[in-house]
């Protein structure tokens, strides 16, 4: 009974104490908070993605008040939130193009082949280290849903033929399912282009064509249509968007296999 | 005299925290990408490490030793550890702003550090005088610094290197890490 009263008296004496201690240093000396910085930091959509560059939306918000940042790198920020941030801060507000985050892949389960199965960790990074997947295709959407998972906004959907949809609706460009990807099919793009190519596979047509018919086969028939809005490297049979001067939604309709869709 | 400059290179060459008695290796393999972090990151082991060995030989001898109660050094130690930290950070953020700033988020990280408790413990274990505990902590976070600037530096230059591809990235940084501990094997004949 004694030695239980002197551990209890010595373990919650010195909690005490130093509980104490901590109490009155941070009440004598803590610095105040920047008030400038915490009204910012309420304007912040508060995600911590990290997509500005700065550790988080107070690591922001902090270089916002420092004027060591200016308003608009945050790509969540709704347009009337940055509004009022850059009235706060007294600066003009700069327009900018919002962008989207969209999966460059069609090879879902309808069009695609699968080499094996694939029946370990349901991640896409650890299924990648398994002969890079369980797709054909070894540039295809493994459909695991590590890029949903790191999606703060839940724009990210695994559909049912296993393939990864961005919600444009919900998608605020933070780029973090652009880092996640380890097939990296993922690219931020003006919100602005209609159409884009869901193939990243730089192989030749019949190869791809083998392992899945939503491929790009490389026919030319889209860039020759709008030869200024879309052009193929040589050797890479994967038609690219000038994402400067995007092609009109009609184009999308010579593709054969409808791998250049919305 | 002389047994203190011996206890000060067998803790920085020989007894080396991190590369012979394998403690603190995670902010050794963590904050070891560049030679900046992991300045920052030593000088604030340094710091955090000699106060706390003091405190925490102080709260042995006249606490947990006249109550007979030396078991309890673990949860004491931790529970010392983490409010120093803690208190550390506030103060230093009002004393010396540029040094809170260089230390940044290593100095919350330390209170995780198993090398501080490690020491700690050692020297309750030990049976040390209250100078010798804050030498031999001291001692040894000059070590676990001086371990993780070579590592790091190491590091660095294989950032150029073109290894295989399966061991890039963590297999090598393990490997490396231990062709670095058997080097410090040969100091082991050193002193005691």
């Amino acid at each position: 009974m004694n030695t239980f009263l002197v551990i209890f008296a010595i373990i919650a004496g010195v909690g005490l104490l130093i509980g104490l201690a901590i109490a009155i240093i941070s009440r004598c000396f803590s610095t105040p908070l920047d008030p400038l910085a915490n009204d910012l930091l309420a304007l912040l959509p508060g995600a911590n993605c990290g997509g500005c560059g700065y550790p988080g939306c107070a690591g922001y918000a902090a270089a916002l008040a420092a004027k060591k940042a200016k308003p608009g790198a945050c790509a969540a920020q709704k347009p009337e939130a940055l509004e009022a941030m850059s009235k706060r801060l007294g600066t003009a507000v700069e327009a900018r193009d919002p962008r989207v985050a969209v999966v460059m892949c069609s090879g879902d389960d309808l069009h695609a082949t699968r080499q094996a199965f694939y029946n370990g960790i349901n991640n896409c990074r650890d299924a990648m280290l398994v002969a890079g997947g369980a797709k054909t295709c070894t540039y295809g959407c493994l459909g695991l849903g590590a890029c949903a998972r790191a999606c703060p906004f839940g724009a990210i959907e695994i559909n049912e033929h296993h393939i990864a949809v961005v919600h444009k609706e919900l998608c605020r460009g933070c780029g973090k399912c652009v880092q996640t990807c380890p097939k990296k099919l993922i690219r931020l793009v003006p919100k602005s282009a209609p159409i884009h190519v869901h193939c990243s596979n730089p192989l030749k047509g019949a190869v791809k064509l083998k392992a899945c018919k939503a491929a790009c086969i490389g026919c030319g028939k889209c860039v020759k249509t709008a030869p200024e809005n879309l052009r193929m490297d040589s050797g890479v049979s994967l038609a690219k968007i000038n994402y400067a001067n995007p092609p009109a939604e009609e184009v999308s309709a010579v593709c054969p296999t409808h791998a250049l869709r919305k | 005299m002389g047994t203190y400059i011996s206890l000060i290179i067998g803790c920085i060459l020989v007894n080396n925290f991190v590369l012979t008695q394998i403690l603190g290796i995670c902010p050794f393999l963590g904050v070891s990408k560049s030679t900046k972090t992991a300045l920052g990151m030593g000088g604030a082991v340094i710091f955090v490490m000699t106060i706390a060995g003091l405190v925490t030989a102080c709260l042995n001898q006249f606490l947990l030793i006249p109550f007979k109660v030396t078991y309890l050094s673990t949860i004491v130690f931790i529970l010392v550890i983490a409010g120093l930290v803690q208190i550390l950070e506030i103060l230093l953020q009002v004393i010396s702003k540029p040094l809170y700033e260089a230390l940044g988020i290593y100095l919350p990280l330390i209170t995780t550090n198993c090398a501080v408790l490690g020491a700690a413990l050692l020297c309750a274990k030990g049976e040390f005088s209250l100078l010798k505990s804050t030498v031999y902590c001291c001692a040894s976070a000059v070590g676990f610094a001086f371990a993780l600037v070579l590592f790091s530096s190491l590091r660095e230059r294989l950032e150029l290197a073109r290894p295989p591809k399966a061991l890039r990235g963590l297999p090598l940084t393990l490997i490396t890490a231990g062709l670095l501990a058997m080097a410090f094997m040969g100091f082991s004949g050193l002193g005691n």
